[in-house]
């Protein structure tokens, strides 16, 4: 008989599968998880207390560095927040250049999740074939905002740069078209493929009542049969004139999740080019707003749908020019509490694919 | 009007099931998606979610928010509330005193509170009595004091 014993592995907080700074404390027994501890704060900057002693627009860039892989987004649910408090009106022209930037950042950071899920689970070519489409995305955002990856684009009232003036508008139409291709491609080369099916199907495995419970939005609450897109939910900005569906499965499983990501990419696509057909020829970026930017006294909270679920943003005004109090829902931080009630169990060599889809930031988790 | 209507509602529904005194403050919170934003007595707050939670007809199922609060006189909670079934959001808040900062938890009854709870108790140094693993999350176990009270001194070693 083989006598077996338990061991504590440490996972991180340095390692690839983990995404970013995560450490996971695993007791296994043989192959099998008994209990797993997650230790994070690895990144915590303190971005909350930071910004009481910072104006609004101070504040931008560390949004930018919160969930990292969608800072259009980030920087939109500030500007959301303040921009309700003080009830301002946004022009048309800025509206469509958030919203355009926003979905190809919701492409890009899926594109990442997807490039490196399937790292996680063993397979190095995607990677490349998602980074390549990564890349051209990432090249039409330095081109409007100048950066790559902190692109600080939105401001309170609108954003800060028009359109490149050599025809930007159609290399985004451009890049819409030929993405249908690649997703395409991805689908071929490995939603078909009979190893990733086996890997996913019925692993990690979750009911709606207890997605619900944990708290989890996102693509690890609609995995779950629950339709609940902030989009739809808390309409904000001009999602209300795109076309667009919310994909939802039931299975909760791994399977479902990677699923449905991948549909959100051809969502997102889609509204992109709905969104170029319509883009106003002219027209202001900014409303007229005073530089020192002083909502009026009052609390506010509001949400967006990020790549990776709902980002809520709580600000306690004093009508000085910045924030009493400021929060942030982090999404990642709250669907990573799942995390050790869907390992125990769980076999040894599925944690990494669990963890993955679960699709955490660490700079959001820890903020 | 619709907005006004749930919440004089949802404030009698409360008052019935535990007493005239359970809510303290009401209104319309229009920045919060007209969500009616309740000042609940501390000490209840846990029944008052559960009650919140389980009424078929709010059916609040989802903790969406959870964080605190620091005023000069006193600490506040923030919960935001949502009914995946019916749509609706309710925002609560209890008062804490800063001297002798006691809520009782909600991670019974939302397993969502559990790290929110956690993350407050960091910041803010409220205790969550009853939470299963009150411990610090963010900041290191040794840290001294509660970085997002108002009369926090940071920690300066100097040059």
């Amino acid at each position: 008989m083989i006598r077996t014993e338990e061991l504590v592995l440490n996972v991180g907080p340095q390692h690839p599968s983990t995404h970013g700074v995560f450490r996971l404390l695993v007791k296994i027994d043989g192959e099998t998880i008994v209990e797993a501890t997650p230790i994070i704060g690895y990144l915590h900057r303190g971005t909350e207390k930071l910004a009481e002693d910072l104006t609004y627009t101070q504040i931008i860039p560390y949004t930018d560095r919160m969930d990292y892989l969608s800072a259009m987004i980030g920087n939109y649910s500030l500007v959301h927040a303040v921009e309700t408090l003080m009830g301002l009106e946004i022009p048309e022209r800025a509206e469509y250049l958030r919203v355009i930037v926003m979905e190809l950042n919701r492409i890009a950071s899926h594109l990442v999740w997807f490039g490196t899920y399937l790292l996680d689970l063993g397979a190095l070519t995607p990677f490349l074939y998602a980074f390549r489409e990564r890349e051209k995305i990432l090249q039409l955002f330095a081109e409007i905002s100048g950066a790559r990856l902190t692109y600080s684009y939105m401001r309170v009232g609108g954003v800060k740069w028009d359109v490149p003036d050599d025809g930007w508008i159609g290399r985004v139409e451009r890049f819409v078209d030929e993405f249908q291709r690649a997703l395409e491609e991805f689908h071929t080369f490995v939603t078909g493929n009979e190893i990733v099916q086996a890997r996913l199907k019925g692993v990690g495995r979750y009911d709606r009542e207890t997605a619900v419970a944990y708290g989890l939005t996102g693509v690890n609450l609609r995995s779950t049969g629950v339709p609940y897109d902030v989009r739809k939910a808390k309409p904000y900005s001009i999602y209300d004139r795109f076309d667009f569906e919310v994909p939802v499965r039931t299975e909760g499983d791994l399977w479902a999740r990677y699923l449905l990501r991948m549909e959100e990419m051809e969502q997102s696509r889609r509204i992109v080019k709905q969104a170029v057909k319509q883009f106003p020829s002219g027209g202001e970026i900014m409303a007229r707003l005073p530089k020192l930017i002083r909502p009026p006294a009052g609390e506010v909270y509001v949400s967006v749908e990020m790549p990776r679920g709902e980002q809520g943003v709580y600000v306690y005004s004093e009508g000085k020019p910045h924030p009493y109090r400021l929060h942030f829902r982090r999404a990642s931080f709250i669907n990573l509490q799942i995390l050790p009630k869907l390992l125990v169990g769980e076999n040894i060599a599925n944690m990494v694919a669990i963890l993955g889809s679960i699709d955490i930031v660490l700079g959001e988790v820890d903020a | 009007m619709a907005d006004e209507q749930f919440m004089t509602r949802l404030v009698a529904a409360l008052r019935q099931a535990f007493g005239e005194t359970v809510v303290l403050e009401a209104q319309v919170n229009p920045s919060m998606y007209g969500a009616p934003l309740l000042y609940v007595q501390t000490e209840r707050i846990a029944d008052v979610a559960r009650y919140l939670r389980d009424e078929p007809s709010l059916r609040l199922d989802f903790l969406n928010d959870l964080h605190g609060i620091d005023f000069p006189d006193r600490m506040e909670v923030f919960y935001f509330l949502q009914s995946h079934q019916h749509g609706h959001f309710v925002a609560l808040k209890v008062r804490v005193d800063r001297e002798n900062p006691h809520v009782p938890t909600i991670t019974g009854i939302y397993p969502a509170a559990d790290w929110q709870e956690r993350e407050t108790y960091d910041h803010f140094g409220i205790i969550f009595d009853g939470h299963p693993n009150l411990r610090r999350i963010l900041l290191p176990d040794d840290w001294v004091g509660h970085p997002l009270r108002k009369d926090y001194v940071p920690h300066d070693e100097g040059v």
